[in-house]
């Protein structure tokens, strides 16, 4: 990644500085990090619950004061001056100091989560025994490395969130999408999986199930512990074993063929809730050449293939081989695997070839191959299915995706390369959901006519890295793959040339040659050739 | 092969360039000494602003040029000797040509002021002009006042690129409203509103008279015609454009304020031709003017005289008339012809509707006798261009556009739709109309 090139500003020292309520704004949200940062050093606080409303108030009101500064003295309307000027948010000190302090954060919570003051075997001490009034109230359990990251999580997204509404107060679309990622993350992500263990009891015991999570982004959905769990959990805990097939083959592909990927990927998803709300500073720090574009192909469609993979090999080891036992036996199972993404291989390439890159051809051939050439292996040697073990693919997953992918470099270098990236480099969800966008949805955003000046504000605020004026300034519409919808895109458009719409599948991608306001016998001579 | 030489690298050369590039193999070279690679100019504003980075503004990556064949050429063109289809460059070089493009666009239009030469007095139209501001702008200390003289789009541009830097504004504009020479009457007096809300000193009805400078032959302030001192460290001075068509003194190419050119883009000299702002018109083109800096238009050109060189004739003959800016905070698109109070035709008629928080406002221009729409100005709502270009086309009347302006809608998702709102407005005028 280049360095920042600042080079208009010669001599200038424009203001990128902090008023007096953002200077506040910071110091209370900092005092609050310190209280969390002496509690790791297993300070003994005198009371937890006071310390950790206070520490918790603090972060959010820091934040909050933090925007009020920043946007109240200012008319509605695109707030991005400065952002090339300030530190934190042109790769400048801040952000370096700012993307290893997440990154380290990540590291530790992902490995040494006892450095954090976890202890399995009995009290809990540091920073997660801070969390074990809250976690008590709402679960009645104490509080886990992931439940003091969560609440971390939803106070990041809460606080950047109402941040983002003070933002863009002007624009509905922004605040509606919004309003419904804080609730999706307080609710469905938070609150609603904690209430969820307070039902379990002896007998009856639900895995922690975050109901917006879908396979694949949530990869171990289908893992034995977990599907165990559903099916001795009765009616309902069968319902939600359902519910969590049903989401990623039905009601996916019907929103995602009403609306784009964006109802999931910036109304619904955390990672996206994160990524809109305390990510935007960072958005137009998204590598918009040609050249990352084709690493985000590979890498993503890569990912999707080892998630496919690793789940199949996962569920096939549970699986018995008795079909009087059960129907659904390890054959059946990997036979009815092979068969689906057949035909689905088999449906793209008959109804949508022409839409595919040549390299998407090849990808997708390769990949098809490769897949049922080792399924086929296992079945005619007996060797072990794909070659590797089972769990060691669901470890090398878990690892190298869902820890380091994910969180490490995803949100951890948010300051650096954007805060997409897991989004666009790396989720299976995304990419599931982008070639049903890309091929079969409504969704688009339309261009208007000629009206595009090529000002390029659109491709630097687009957090996804897609040079959305390479399509504006043709007159053509955007129907790519990686778009979630987020409409930054539009709203940073000085001239209103963009729109993000559902409509009519017909002429989506319009390619022409003349843009409108032509001639119009040039028009229809080049345009018709 | 033929050797297109094209003269500027804005959005006229460059379209026509790639135009060239997709209908032929001829070779193709790009003179400029602006800039290396193509940007986008209208940008510049948001490169001081700090909203995106000089290399942000190259709507093509560097690699484009050498992958689509196109050579680029930094150089001054001093002269142009079409005798021996060379092209003199200011750094002793020479280039044959077998066809020329010019493509020169325009420089800042100044009148006979004292003072021009001062430090710190200059215009907003190209990159040097850019990396001049940062040097006599770069922050309130170093320029803690500043004038603009002129109210239009640069001027506009120019005021909220240095208040963003918290540098005091004060506009002179010459007419009662902002850009009223374009913008109807209600129109001007909405922008002028606006632009004041952001604390800027808009000062309508004053023309610069002098520009005062120091010993050092630095500016100090400036003089307007009404005998009014305003001290200031820097004169923004946008009021307007011209062709720029110095260099082409002697070379037998036709001028008058532009380079004279024929429906064909075609100049007096035999494979020859000019597109763009550098352009003029023999005839006004409808209701056009001979020259027309805009960035459609240049693009518009590039489209049209790709055709004719590589062998396919086509006149210019652009569509309805658009146009797009923003004003602040407040977004501006037209389509169709909606004319000034001081230009206003015979025929026209015009139906305004202003939301009450002075953000929004439409104003309708339609035929008084046959009520056909003519055009529209709109003020915080977007529109659909292609809608729009479609009732032009089709000759609606005035009455099936406003019933049917929601059709046109080109607001993001979920945006309160003003059309009810203008609709009920539009009967009333029209009962008031009808009672008169």
């Amino acid at each position: 990644m280049s360095r920042v090139q600042r080079d208009m500003a010669l001599t200038g020292q424009p203001p990128a500085a902090l008023n007096v309520i953002q200077k506040l704004g910071t110091a209370l949200g900092v005092g609050g990090l310190l209280i969390l940062v002496l509690a790791v050093f297993n300070l003994q606080l005198p009371s937890k619950t006071l310390w950790l409303s206070i520490a918790l108030s603090a972060l959010f009101g820091g934040i909050v004061l933090f925007s009020y500064g920043a946007y109240s003295d200012k008319q509605a309307g695109i707030k991005n001056d400065g952002v090339w000027f300030k530190s934190v948010s042109s790769r400048g000190f801040l952000a370096w100091i700012a993307g290893l302090a997440l990154t380290g954060f990540y590291i530790v919570l992902y490995f040494k989560a006892e450095l954090l003051g976890l202890n399995t075997e009995g009290k809990n001490f540091g920073l997660i025994a801070l969390f074990d009034p809250l976690s008590k109230l709402l679960s009645g359990n104490p509080a886990s490395q992931w439940f003091v990251y969560g609440t971390l999580y939803t106070i990041a997204i809460l606080g950047f969130g109402i941040k983002f509404l003070w933002k863009y107060r002007h624009n509905r679309y922004e605040r509606l999408r919004t309003i419904s990622v804080m609730f999706f993350q307080t609710a469905f992500a938070f609150l609603i999986p904690e209430f969820m263990a307070r039902l379990n009891s002896d007998d009856f015991s639900l895995p922690y199930y975050d109901l917006k999570n879908i396979w694949p982004l949530n990869y171990y959905n289908f893992e034995q512990y977990r599907v165990d769990s559903f099916i001795s959990s009765g009616t309902i805990g069968l319902a939600l074993l359902i519910f969590g097939i049903a989401s990623i083959f039905i009601i996916t592909p019907i929103l995602t063929y009403k609306y784009g990927k964006r109802w999931y990927c910036s109304w619904v998803c955390g990672c996206g809730g994160l990524a809109e709300t305390a990510g935007d500073s960072f958005r137009h720090l998204s590598d918009k050449s040609e050249f990352a574009w084709k690493v985000e192909r590979w890498v993503v469609h890569s990912v999707l293939v080892f998630v496919v993979v690793m789940t199949t090999a996962v569920v096939a080891t549970y699986l018995g081989y008795d079909a009087e036992k059960y129907w659904l036996t390890k054959d059946v199972f990997l036979i009815a695997v092979a068969v689906f993404l057949t035909v689905l291989f088999g449906l793209i390439w008959l109804f949508k070839k022409e839409e595919l890159k040549q390299d998407a051809r090849y990808g997708a051939i390769g990949y098809l191959v490769i897949v049922l050439a080792l399924i086929g292996i296992h079945f005619s040697s007996g060797s072990t299915l794909f070659l590797i073990p089972a769990e060691s693919l669901r470890t090398t997953y878990g690892f190298l995706i869902g820890s380091i992918f994910s969180g490490v470099i995803g949100t951890g270098f948010y300051p650096i390369f954007g805060n997409r990236v897991w989004c666009r480099f790396g989720c299976p969800m995304a990419a599931i959901l982008g070639l049903q966008q890309r091929l079969f949805s409504k969704f688009r955003i339309t261009t208007n006519g000629g009206q595009c000046i090529s000002c390029g504000n659109c491709s630097s605020y687009c957090e996804m890295g897609i040079d959305v004026r390479a399509y504006a300034q043709k007159g053509e519409n955007i129907v790519r793959a990686s778009c979630v919808g987020c409409g930054i895109c539009s709203a940073v458009c000085p001239r209103g040339v963009l729109k993000l719409e559902n409509a009519s599948t017909e002429k989506r991608i319009n390619s022409r040659e003349v843009l409108l306001g032509n001639d119009v016998d040039l028009m229809d001579y080049l345009n018709q050739n | 092969m033929e050797h297109v030489v094209i003269v500027g690298n804005g959005i006229a050369g460059i379209t026509a360039a790639r135009h060239i590039r997709k209908n032929s193999n001829k070779k193709i070279t790009i003179i400029s000494a602006e800039s290396e690679h193509f940007f986008s100019r209208t940008a510049l504003m948001y490169v001081y602003m700090g909203h995106m980075r000089f290399k942000d503004l190259k709507p093509y990556e560097d690699h484009f040029w050498s992958k689509n064949r196109i050579d680029l050429k930094q150089a001054y063109v001093e002269k142009v000797d079409t005798e021996n289809k060379t092209l003199l460059f200011a750094e002793d070089e020479t280039m044959t040509y077998d066809t020329l493009i010019l493509a020169t666009g325009s420089v800042p239009a100044t009148y006979d002021w004292k003072g021009l030469e001062l430090k710190g007095v200059q215009g907003l139209v190209s990159k040097q002009d850019l990396e001049l501001l940062e040097k006599n702008a770069p922050n309130n200390e170093v320029c803690p006042k500043a004038i603009i003289v002129g109210g239009g789009l640069i001027g506009v541009e120019l005021a909220e690129m240095l208040h963003t830097r918290k540098i005091e504004v004060t506009m002179l504009v010459r007419e009662k409203g902002f850009w009223s020479s374009v913008l109807p009457d209600p129109d001007a007096q909405l922008i002028s509103e606006h632009i004041k809300s952001h604390h800027i000193n808009v000062l309508h009805e004053e023309e610069l008279d002098k520009i005062l400078g120091d010993e050092q032959g630095n500016v100090k302030g400036i003089r307007t015609k009404s005998g009014k001192e305003i001290q200031c460290n820097l004169v923004g001075i946008t009021t307007g454009v011209k062709p720029k068509i110095d260099f082409l003194e002697g070379s037998g190419i036709a001028t008058d304020k532009g380079i004279l050119v024929n429906r064909l883009l075609q100049t007096n000299i035999k494979n020859v031709y000019a597109i763009g702002d550098c352009a003029q018109q023999h005839e006004a083109i409808g209701l056009r003017k001979p020259v027309e800096a805009v960035w459609y238009t240049g693009r518009m050109m590039g489209e049209t005289v790709a055709q004719t060189i590589c062998g396919n004739p086509f006149e210019y003959n652009p569509g309805n008339w658009f146009n797009s800016a923003k004003f602040f905070d407040i977004e501006y698109q037209t389509y169709g012809w909606v004319f000034s109070g001081k230009n206003k035709k015979t025929y026209e008629a015009h139906f305004h509707w202003k939301h009450p928080d002075n953000t929004k406002c439409i104003t309708i221009a339609y035929h008084k006798e046959n009520r056909e729409f003519l055009g529209i100005n709109t003020f915080g709502i977007r529109l659909r261009h292609e809608v729009l270009d479609h009732w032009l086309n089709t000759h609606q009347s005035v009455d099936a556009v406003v019933q049917n302006l929601d059709q046109a809608n080109f607001d993001p998702e979920f945006y309160r739709s003003y059309f009810p709102e203008i609709k009920a407005a539009f009967s009333t005028s029209k009962q008031f109309k009808n009672h008169e």
